[in-house]
């Protein structure tokens, strides 16, 4: 049996269960130091307002109460939180202070830091904080926002953070000859990405020394010690960020808050170790939301179905700040709206309107989740007039295989063109309708079966990942001759040690028990990491692990040929155990180097991968109730080159339950008066184990990337893509008898009893 | 001890026993459950003085050094965990089914486990474990000592 070389591609159980299954894994919540103090954070109930003043006495007279931090306590000028990615000028005025100076803008921003003996003290002494906020008219939602009657930066004279705008060709040409032409609104809700695990931090000062370690870093470790050295004013090696088992990511956990800073600063201004940790009403007002977005779109066809041109506007509510990773969702939203789909002409802007809300940043399948809610829709709706077959509308239109690599629109500013990388679409189009049986499935489409109407729908998707610029990775060989992999990639959840241990253990050619540990959670790893975003973190850091191993493997011939005494090309090494030279002569590996020997890798990378799918779903709604059952739902997806087939099924899974939690019931509703509504998991309502028993995932392998020598791409989002706009088409085919053409979501059952409440045709 | 002190906290920061984990405080996503006197309760929703004479299991009292339970073996199998951080209630709360019920339906599974969100498997592969585990909590093939989570 071969031993080496075959763990790419194996269903590898977890090594990570084995501590998570026991209760043993460590998150940050559960490290304690001695002396250390619990934050807890005062933060604003008023949605809009100036503040007038902030009494912290009778909390600081507290017993067990350390001390209470404002704005006033943290210097000249309050840090502001950065933009991480599309680093535009035009997003400066707009970044949030990382606690209130002088006005609050959402509720849930922070306003003062309470530091006690213990976390139950830190919370009492909150109640004793007085803050006087003079109200200003909250600006509820994005309409209220353009209006500009109340600004959330007066200074700035608007609302309007910035305009994307994505081209292609030529869209007003090709609209003026066009034979047909369909214009649609839509909109999608705000609603989180909701890791389970919530978010914590652990900062000690060691004042002799003049370093900082903060525990609960994830996703972006190395961006964040970037910031926090810059806010400090210490150099980035006086900083360590580590990261400890992570409950969750999804895009949200790991960037850059303004708790980031705060606690911290408290460890470095108390002289003690300071832990914070929230509670899911802070998390649920606090943490990046997501989705909040509309359109006004056009679509142009020839009558046989050919798509021609895309036009129209879209409008984020971006919340109160632009922060770390705020502009994705948004820009995504412009640049995917044509989806897989080919589409030669195209002209889509997208207004980033600031409101007084949390805060938006990006959850998994970022804007492409809103943007194919929007454009499937509007294809079911186009298939209808023309007279089409849904399924043979949207074949026509798939990129092909031959045009590969295709170029899609283009968005500035911050420009980025882009392109697909590989695939053949058809093939993972074909493979869901044979899944799902659609052919013998459509005789159900909009029947009443046992007081239940019966809906199919499909919808493609693709899925960007692999950003760059670059990953790190380093792998030693220890003098015992086992090999450590540290990589610059962050864990978040994903299972990324076991995956990174196989593409180890297959670059050195040894079985995977020669790999003690993959570490990936600290900024000591290796000089610069770039961490877990966009899909990326297989392909970069596994990437650059390849290298590392290539590097390491000269490393050991070049020390075993000084001791073999002949030259490193000589060198042969077998089973990585050891290096044998010309005449068979050979010297054991865990004998070569009392130290060990280390190399280290890298992966740059400009380009982007692109996995893509199909999803179907077969539903039955009691139009009396508003009630969707989910009777099946197959996603088929080609992510390239599989490392692990066992984990990327199971994201697929999890990515489609989640998609279906921001298709049927999650929503973070706010009041006019900028009030979160929704601010309890009794409240906002995720899938739990009942609500959808029926879902197959098939991932293919069969398009390997050709930007990466893994061949693999980013995988773990295209669950979610697609899944609002197909569960929206499988109700509005149930439903076909009342027309019903949903047009925003969530499809909660009040919103499908009230598409059923047409007459009956 | 404080009288309003959770049996969660209580747990995690005044025994160290942080495989019982907190997300949410108000009863509605599991992640702390334990047992308590035979029966799955969430930890956030008792006090610890609550608990005084009671027989407490977490996790860790679920686990043992030497190789994994048999339900901890079919979650590992059926891939049923990606953060890890619902797991120990995940456990916790199929231990209490099984040991109860040892021949429940899928239905049954769902039903007891909708208590306990998970935001990264999307159940099913949560729920395959749990039947599948379900042979090892039969009478016959009991392991007398109480080891047969």
């Amino acid at each position: 049996m071969r031993t080496v070389n075959s763990l790419i591609g194996s269903p590898i159980e977890r090594l990570e269960d084995l501590r998570f299954l026991r209760g043993r894994g460590q998150y940050v919540d559960d490290l304690a130091r001695k002396d250390m103090l619990h934050a807890a954070i005062l933060r604003s109930s008023v949605a809009h307002g100036r503040i007038r003043s902030i009494a912290v006495a009778a909390a600081r007279a507290l017993p067990g109460v350390h001390s209470v931090i404002t704005a006033k306590d943290i210097g000249n000028r309050v840090p502001r939180v950065p933009m991480r990615l599309q680093p535009l000028p035009d997003f400066e005025p707009f970044g949030q202070p990382v606690i209130a100076e002088t006005k609050v803008r959402y509720v849930g921003e922070a306003i003062a830091v309470v530091l006690a003996e213990t976390a139950a003290i830190a919370e009492d002494a909150l109640g004793l904080i007085e803050v006087e906020i003079e109200p200003l008219p909250a600006v509820a939602d994005r309409r209220a926002s353009a209006q500009d009657a109340s600004l959330l930066f007066e200074d700035k004279g608007t609302n309007l953070a910035i305009k994307f705008r994505a081209v292609r060709g030529d869209a007003a040409a090709a609209f003026a000859d066009a034979p047909y032409v369909r214009r649609e609104s839509f909109r999608t809700q705000r609603h989180m990405a909701l890791p389970l695990e919530p978010r914590g931090l652990l900062a000690e000062w060691d004042a002799a020394r003049g370093r900082l370690t903060l525990s609960g870093g994830a996703k972006v470790l190395f961006f964040n010690r970037r910031t926090l050295a810059k806010q400090m004013g210490l150099p980035e090696s006086a900083i360590e960020i580590v990261e400890n088992d992570v409950g969750g990511g999804f895009g949200a956990r790991g960037e850059f808050y303004p708790e980031d800073f705060l606690i911290p600063f408290a460890a470095r201004h108390t002289g003690r170790p300071v832990k914070w940790t929230e509670d899911r009403r802070e998390h649920l007002m606090c943490v990046n939301h997501a989705r909040e977005a509309e359109c006004d779109v056009e679509i142009a066809c020839k009558r046989d179905g050919t798509i021609l041109a895309l036009r129209g506007h879209a409008y984020v509510d971006v919340g109160a700040y632009m922060r770390t990773n705020g502009a994705v969702g948004a820009r995504n939203v412009a640049q995917f709206m044509s989806g897989p789909y080919r589409i030669p002409h195209i002209d889509v802007d997208v207004a980033l309107q600031l409101t007084n809300k949390t805060p938006v940043g990006t959850y998994r399948g970022p804007g492409r989740f809103e943007t194919d809610f929007f454009r499937e829709r509007l294809l079911d709706m186009v298939a209808q007039d023309l007279g089409l077959d849904r399924v043979e509308f949207r074949r026509r239109n798939l990129v092909s295989q031959r045009e590969m690599p295709y170029q899609i629109a283009t968005i500035t500013p911050f420009e980025s063109k882009d392109e697909f990388d590989s695939g053949d679409y058809q093939t993972t189009l074909d493979r869901c309708l044979d899944e799902i049986k659609w052919t013998e499935k459509s005789k159900l489409a909009g029947k009443l079966i046992d007081g239940r109407y019966h809906g199919l729908a499909l919808g493609c998707f693709i899925e960007g990942g692999a950003a760059g610029p670059k990953e790190s990775a380093r792998i030693v060989l220890e003098p015992d001759g086992l090999y450590s992999v540290y990589v610059g990639s962050s864990a978040i959840g994903q299972g990324l040690e076991t995956a990174f241990a196989q593409i180890a253990a297959d670059a050195l050619e040894v079985t995977i028990d020669r790999i003690r540990g993959v570490f990936h959670g600290s900024t000591s790893y290796v000089a610069d990491g770039y961490g877990a975003y966009h899909s990326r973190s297989v392909v970069m850091g596994g990437s650059a692990m390849l290298d590392a191993a290539k590097n390491l493997r000269e490393a050991i011939r070049a020390q075993a040929a000084q001791r073999l005494g002949c030259q490193p090309s000589e060198v042969e090494i077998v089973e990585g155990s050891k290096a044998v030279g010309p005449g068979g002569k050979s010297i054991a590996l865990n004998g070569l180097s009392s130290e060990g020997i280390s190399a280290e890798g890298a992966f740059l990378n400009k380009k982007h991968t692109y996995t893509y799918g199909t999803h179907a779903a077969h539903v039955a709604v009691d139009a009396k109730l508003g009630h969707v059952e989910l009777v099946d739902y197959v996603v088929v997806e080609d992510c390239g080159r599989i490392i692990n087939p066992l984990t990327v099924h199971g994201q697929a899974i999890g990515s489609v339950v989640q998609g279906l939690g921001g298709a049927m019931m999650e929503h973070l509703v706010y009041d006019q008066e900028g009030q979160l509504l929704t601010g309890s998991l009794a409240d906002y309502l995720i899938p739990t184990a009942s609500d959808f028993p029926n879902i197959r995932a098939i991932v293919m392998g069969d398009h390997p990337s050709p930007i990466n020598p893994l061949g693999a791409k980013g995988a773990g989002e295209g669950g979610i893509i697609a899944a609002g706009g197909v569960m929206a088409n499988a109700v509005a085919n149930a439903l076909s008898a009342f027309g019903a053409q949903p047009r925003e979501l969530p499809l909660t059952p009040t919103r499908v009893w009230e598409l059923a409440q047409a007459p009956r045709k | 001890m404080e009288p309003r002190l959770t049996l969660a906290d209580c747990l995690r920061h005044h025994l160290r026993l942080t495989g019982t984990h907190v997300g949410c405080e108000h009863g509605v996503c599991g992640a702390c459950t334990v047992i308590v006197d035979g029966a799955a309760v969430r930890s956030c929703l008792m006090l610890a003085v609550q608990a005084e004479g009671a027989e407490v299991v977490t996790v860790e009292g679920l686990s043992n050094d030497a190789d994994l339970t048999p339900l901890q073996k079919a979650f590992r199998r059926h891939h049923a965990l990606q953060c890890g951080f619902c797991t120990p209630g995940m456990i916790t709360t199929a231990h209490a089914l099984l040991s109860e019920e040892p021949d429940c339906d899928a239905a049954r599974v769902r039903e007891v486990l909708s208590g306990n969100l998970c935001r990264c498997t999307g159940y099913i592969p949560i729920v395959e474990a749990v039947l599948d585990a379900r042979a090892a909590y039969q009478p016959k093939g009991r392991d007398r000592s109480g080891d047969c989570a």
